[in-house]
């Protein structure tokens, strides 16, 4: 039995030094391969970090793309989704204040909140629903928005990247 | 449907290979009983235990914490503690809120190494039993799975994953400041090198709280195939392990037939029934689609139900999307997933929850043939029935009792986040995925609290051990059996009605012990809603 | 006769009116919690009933709730009854058992001289003399003398059979009949632990234990039961979550529903008919273990001479060496066998009689010399001329011991007639050798057929001969075994049995005299012929009442039909749950969640009459298999996987589908009378 439990004590200590300590480092090191991406694909603007390319941010002006409404408000230190029953009052309540808000016949991602609250895109659908306003704020040809959208539109998975999509609309005017 | 396809297909195919070689470094002719084998098992589990406990205990203490996360509950504690030493990682806290960076790693990712490498091992000593050779050592196989396996593999996802985008770093939060002029903290972490083996392990605990549908843990449509991939290979490789090492290929063929049967039905359920729309919108002017409540745009649309179903069949856990906001037709193909558990199942113990299924299965077929039922040309009899079957209760007792005693009690039925059917899946969907060590959640409910963390603690402790335990035993009692030749007069193992009689097996137990809460739950929930 | 009254028949052994009348009364008897206890799942049952009972009394007592309770108590009586009539099956064998177990008045020999004893009072070793027309008082062995001995109360065969002193046939059964000649038998068993007692006590089941796999069996519904107690102990609080308050009646109708009932009702009564038809076949086995484990065997081994072929072998040819005439050698042949009584000797001279056209006297100063094992020959002395007749090797070492040589051609024909499967006798006058008798074995009738069968159920058939391997080889291939074991010695049985365990393989054999009895107590299972010695009998874990050496087949298929209908009727147990839950759930549910409706897919009449059908169905099944638990599911000679797809299709998927039916119809009924 004493035997046993010494062999346990050494074979917990190796593995902690080899799993955590060498493996991590291990990782750790090919992260510097990829730094940008291993930092969190942050994007600067003027030396500050503005966001990062991964997670959702609230965009609330008209000049903007909104993204996907977030269960947790974008809060990117506390991330999660609604949790809500597919057939919750609350879901069709939010969706209501939505449709009130934007009109009818959305894509249905504008009403749905996203799983880790921090959906980065919206579709297609939702961006080109979306373009109108943005034009009417930005007072621009709705064609030219379009043509921003199509620019940064994933076009097997017919999604659009809000952060990526609203910068790139502050470049263009 | 063909993204599903190829990612099952790519890891089937893989799977053999990988099998080969897990074959390659764990087979060996060590010497040693099932009880010296268990004795092993049972120490360093308890040393995994304590180990995790003290580091999660005193993490404010601890370096590599830039964040300054404080202290855990003591409830908290225990249950982490038992959920990773598990190999469940039901997680009662949110990653980036509570844990400390040396929490992470040297608690909860050592644990994700060896709770994984513990069911590896074992499966091996019951298939080097059943194949009538000495069971082994338990620190030599678990060492050896860790390196040889878990850990060349593990970095090669996460070498991958870093290329996909998932953040490898000890740079702490980092403060936004908006285009709008916000301030947005995003927590960030070593993630990449965690989440490999939180896939590869069947483990399932996620970095972040909102597991692999947080952008971080899983950035787009090529980490989400990789993970996908990552949480099904090694449970179907252990099948072919498992045949290798008992010398019964085609059985074990027919063994992984059966699963991967299962796991296209499940699949192919959980595909159209999330096709359809959020219950809640009907009637509303938004466009039709899939249900989209709870999902990330960015993994496609086949990605969620097939990842809610890979990762409940293996008992992984982690999620690409809230389980909480399936529909609720969907929703019963996780908890079926989990209520079964081995369709492929957890590392190393999904063969050895089949063989439960098997052993139960062969002795109530097996006298059809008019003879003493036997596997594997050795007799089953009562000591192995009675081990098998107390295995198998395990399960449900602990299931359909936590199920009840905290519908009735206010510190369960209190802490549900929605209503009615809805409200009592959340309760069962909690003890089934602590029971199944599986660590998924409906996460709506309120969970971190005392009672859900100490009675799931328990119930993850219990429905881990005893189903490792007794079909351990029970290997080691046929094992001492002498092996009848195979005749045209004994059941075979290696063919279709074989492969039938365990389909069968499975589904029966499974939709007779918990079809009384599937209609209770889900379905009533999908009816009450049809109504409307 | 027609289908019913074949029908009508069958059932009526079943059902016979003592019979039935003496389980009615036994399975009320039977609801005692002691006797209960030792069915665990029957004990569920009754406690449920019980706890139905008290709720009549506490609760309420609605038309419902009686008649939930009356049909929980009824499947327990219906349980109790079917095993109770199999035991009365039983006791009306040994009563008739019984008549023969009187108490005789016998004649106990003591040092110089003879008291009368009551046979009660025989001990073993004690020296009984029976003269002829008395009743043999015990077992024993004859020690000297010789008599016919009618042996029908217990074989039930009226032809009186041989017992003598020495040899294997010396054992006696008490109980049987002295019909001519006096012997002196020594007592092997003492009162009330003859075979006779022995026989009885199985029968009435005194000392019927579970056999390893009805224990086994046992367990695994015991497990099942405690998950299905789990299943529907949650429900009662879960229902309360759902504001659905479930009654006890109706909590304990699914429960008995759902344990399996069927199997555990009606396991006791397949565990006694199958040793009642090992009993029927006149096979006394001496525990259940030994007929269960008759199932798994994988090997027989049998002898050849009397089991693979007629006892007898018979002269068909004579063969002559080169220069010797057909007529010499048959002359020679027919005087060499006079005075041979043995079968073959017999048939020697037929054979040569009929072939001469002549019948010859034998010489007057002819000396006769028997086979002896020493040197096997045997043949005739007379008039100088020595006449010797024998297997090959015993007949060239006798001719050129006499200075004599051997035919260039008599290997080849020997070879030869070996090879067509017959025995060659080798016939030699003083150092002459002058040709070979060919004996031919019959094979008896059928036998191919009865092996294929036996193949079929994936059994290995090898033949145990004294032959030499090229005989040997050849009846063997004629009557399809797979292997044989030539010029077998008594002890290559046991040296065979031991080498094929250590493969794995379970072997049965068959055998009566007391050089079988080592190896009749290595095999796994031995069958003793009951003519054959005392300690045959001893070593055995059966006898055969028969004496008929093919009686094997027939206990492996006992074996097998008794695992067979476990298997088939526990499948058909758990299957009929899937209906019981589609009738119940929704019945429990539907007050509190109208929306359930939907999964009531029986459409039945009202939430009472669902449960009261299912549970109804569930009793009355019972009895309604009563008749397949006793006769044993049908059985077929086929592999094992053909069987399982059979069995599985008809216990499996009928077990699934029967119960829709039978619910929905019970049902139709039930709402007819408008009580429900």
């Amino acid at each position: 039995m004493k035997s046993d439990i010494i062999q346990g004590v050494k074979a917990a200590f190796i593995t902690m030094a080899v799993c955590c300590v060498l493996y991590t480092g291990a990782v750790y090191a090919v992260g510097f391969l990829a730094k940008e991406k291993a930092e969190g694909s942050l994007i600067y603007k003027d030396g500050r970090v503005v966001g990062s390319r991964l997670i959702a941010q609230n965009f609330k002006g008209e000049r903007y793309f909104h993204p996907r409404p977030s269960a947790v408000d974008y809060n990117a230190a506390g991330a999660g989704g609604s949790n809500l029953s597919p057939y919750s009052k609350e879901i069709r309540e939010r969706a209501e204040k939505i449709i009130a808000e934007n009109g009818s016949g959305l894509p249905a991602d504008m009403v749905t909140a996203s799983g880790s609250g921090l959906d980065p895109h919206i579709s297609l659908d939702s961006a080109v629903f979306q373009a109108e306003r943005v034009a009417k704020a930005r007072n621009t040809d709705k064609n030219r928005i379009i043509a921003v959208i199509d620019e940064h539109t994933d076009s097997y998975l017919k999604i659009v990247n809000v952060l990526e999509l609203n910068m790139a609309l502050d470049r263009v005017e | 449907m063909v993204f599903v396809t190829l990612i099952i297909g790519i890891s089937a195919v893989l799977s053999w290979f990988l099998g080969r070689y897990m074959t390659y470094i764990m087979d060996s002719s060590e010497q040693g009983t099932w009880q010296s084998y268990l004795k092993q098992f049972a120490v360093f589990n308890v040393i995994m235990f304590a180990v995790s406990f003290a580091v999660l205990a005193f993490q404010q203490y601890l370096p590599l914490n830039p964040d300054g996360k404080g202290a855990l509950t003591a409830d908290l504690i225990f249950n982490t503690a038992a959920s990773f030493t598990t190999n469940t990682n039901l997680q009662h806290y949110s990653g980036e809120v509570s844990m400390s960076y040396f929490s992470q790693l040297f608690a909860l990712m050592w644990l994700q190494f060896v709770s994984a490498a513990t069911g590896i091992a074992v499966l091996t000593a019951i298939a080097r039993g059943l194949g009538g050779k000495g069971f082994g050592n338990f620190y030599k196989d678990m060492m050896r799975a860790t390196f040889y396996i878990l850990l060349p593999v593990s970095f090669v996802v996460a070498v991958l994953l870093i290329f996909t985008g998932v953040p490898m770093t000890f740079g702490g939060t980092v403060e936004a400041h908006t285009i709008e002029g916000a301030l947005q903290n995003i927590a960030r972490g070593p993630a990449a090198a965690f989440i490999a083996i939180k896939q590869l392990g069947s483990n399932g605990g996620g970095f972040f709280g909102p597991n692999s549908a947080h952008p971080f843990e899983n950035p787009n449509f090529w980490s989400n195939a990789v993970e996908t991939m990552s949480i099904i290979i090694i449970p179907m490789s252990c099948v072919w392990m498992f045949g290798r090492l008992t010398g019964k290929m085609r059985h074990a063929a027919v063994i992984f037939g059966v699963m991967l049967l299962l796991l296209v039905m499940k699949l192919s359920f959980a595909a159209y029934f999330e096709s359809a729309p959020a219950g809640a919108l009907a009637g509303l002017d938004v466009q039709t689609s899939s249900n989209l409540e709870g999902k990330e745009l960015r993994f496609g649309t086949s990605a969620a139900p097939l990842w809610a179903v890979v990762t409940t069949s293996t008992s992984n856990g982690s999620v690409n999307n809230m389980h909480d906001s399936l529909n609720p037709l969907t929703g019963l193909v996780p908890l079926t997933g989990m209520w079964l558990n081995e369709t492929f199942g957890g590392v190393g113990v999904g063969m050895i929850n089949m063989l439960i299924y098997i052993l139960t299965g062969v002795f109530i077929c097996g006298m059809m043939v008019g003879r003493t039922p036997e596997y594997l040309g050795r007799k089953v009899e009562t000591q192995e029935m009675k081990l098998v079957l107390l295995a198998l209760l395990v399960h449900p007792l602990c299931i359909l009792g936590g199920t009840a005693l905290f519908t009735i009690m206010p510190w369960g039925a209190e802490t549900v986040h929605n209503t009615g059917a809805h409200g009592f899946t959340e309760i069962l969907y909690e003890f089934t995925s602590s029971s199944a060590n599986n660590g998924s959640g409906f996460e709506g409910l309120g969970d971190n609290t005392p009672a859900w963390n100490i009675a799931t603690g328990i119930v993850m402790l219990v429905s881990r051990y005893v189903p490792i335990v007794l079909p351990l035993m029970a290997a080691g009692s046929l094992a001492a059996k002498r092996i009848s030749p195979d005749t045209s007069g004994t059941l075979h193992t290696d063919t279709v009605l074989f492969g039938a009689v365990i389909l069968g097996s499975i589904i029966f137990i499974g939709a007779l012990l918990f079809m009384p809460v599937a209609v209770l739950g889900p379905v009533s929930e999908y009816m009450a809603g049809a109504l409307k | 006769m027609t289908k019913t009254e074949r029908r009508e028949a069958r059932s009526s052994a079943i059902f016979n009116k003592q019979a039935v009348t003496y389980a009615a009364a036994q399975s009320f008897r039977m609801l005692s919690p002691r006797v209960m206890i030792k069915n665990p799942v029957m004990f569920v049952t009754e406690m449920g009933a019980v706890l139905s009972t008290i709720s009549l009394f506490a609760v309420s007592a609605d038309a419902y709730a009686v008649s939930v309770t009356l049909i929980l108590w009824l499947t327990v009586v219906f349980a109790n009854f079917a095993e109770a009539l199999a035991e009365a099956k039983g006791k009306a064998g040994a009563d008739s058992l019984k008549q023969v177990r009187r108490d005789t008045v016998c004649t106990r020999l003591t040092d110089g001289g003879s008291e009368k004893v009551g046979s009660s009072e025989l001990k073993v070793g004690d020296r009984v003399l029976v003269c002829a027309g008395d009743i043999i008082p015990c077992d024993g062995e004859v020690d000297k003398g010789i008599a016919s001995v009618d042996e029908s109360a217990i074989t039930g065969e009226s032809a009186p059979v041989i017992r003598e002193s020495g040899g294997d046939r010396s054992g006696v059964t008490a109980g049987t009949k002295v019909l001519t000649g006096d012997i002196e038998v020594i007592v092997t068993a003492g009162a009330g632990e003859s075979f006779l007692d022995r026989m009885i006590a199985l029968v009435e089941g005194a000392v019927r234990q579970k056999t390893p796999n009805e224990l086994a069996l046992t367990v695994t519904l015991a497990g099942l039961t405690l998950a299905f107690l789990l299943v529907t102990t949650a429900l009662l609080p879960i229902g309360r979550y759902f504001g659905a308050e479930l009654s006890i009646p109706t909590l304990t109708a699914l429960l008995v529903c759902l344990i399996p009932t069927t199997i555990s009702a009606l396991l006791p009564a397949i565990g006694i008919a199958g040793m009642n038809r090992a009993l029927a076949a006149n096979i006394l086995a001496k525990s259940g273990k030994a007929v269960e484990l008759a199932g798994d065997i994988d090997t027989i081994l049998l002898d050849k001479t009397g089991t693979i072929t007629v006892g007898n072998r018979q002269a068909v040819q004579f063969v002559p060496v080169s220069g010797v005439t057909e007529a010499q050698l048959t002359e020679t042949a027919m005087k060499a066998s006079f005075g041979d009584m043995t079968p073959e000797g017999k048939s020697i001279v037929a054979l040569a009689e009929q072939l001469s056209g002549s019948t010859a006297e034998t010489p007057a100063d002819a000396a006769v010399i028997s086979f002896s094992a020493h040197t096997r020959l045997s043949g005739v002395d007379t008039n100088g001329h020595r006449l010797r007749k024998g297997a090959y090797d015993a007949v060239t070492a006798f001719v050129q011991q006499n200075g004599g040589r051997i035919p260039a051609d008599l290997k080849e024909i020997t070879d030869r007639i070996a090879s067509a499967g017959c025995t060659p006798i080798v016939v030699a006058e003083n150092d002459r050798i002058l040709g070979v008798i060919s004996l031919s074995d019959v094979l008896k009738a059928g036998i191919q057929s009865r092996f294929a069968r036996l193949r079929a159920m994936g059994l290995r058939i090898i033949m145990v001969t004294g032959d030499n391997p090229l005989t040997a080889k050849s009846i063997a291939g004629e009557a399809g075994v797979d292997g044989f074991v030539a010029e077998a010695k008594p002890e290559d049985k046991l040296n065979y049995i031991r080498k094929e365990q250590k493969g794995g393989r379970l072997i049965a054999m068959i055998g009566d005299g007391t050089n079988d009895a080592p190896a009749l107590a290595q095999a796994d299972i031995g069958v003793a012929m009951n003519s054959g010695t005392q300690a045959a009998k001893e070593a055995g874990n059966m006898v055969d009442l028969d004496n008929n050496p093919t009686k094997l087949i027939e206990v492996i298929e006992i074996g097998k039909q008794l695992l067979m209908t476990r298997g088939a009727l526990t499948t058909f147990s758990v299957s009929n749950d899937v209906a019981k839950y589609f009738a119940i759930i929704p019945a429990m549910f539907i007050l509190a969640m109208p929306h359930l409706a939907g999964l009531n897919i029986m459409n039945l009449a009202s939430p009472e009459s669902a449960v009261l059908s299912a549970l109804i169905f569930n009793a009355v099944v019972i009895p309604a298999l009563i008749p397949l638990a006793i006769k044993g599911v049908r059985f077929r000679a086929m592999g094992a996987d053909a069987l399982l797809k059979r069995n599985l299709l008809i216990y499996g998927f009928g077990g699934v589908v029967l119960p829709f039916a039978g619910i929905k119809v019970i049902d139709m009924i039930l709402s007819a009378t408008g009580m429900f």
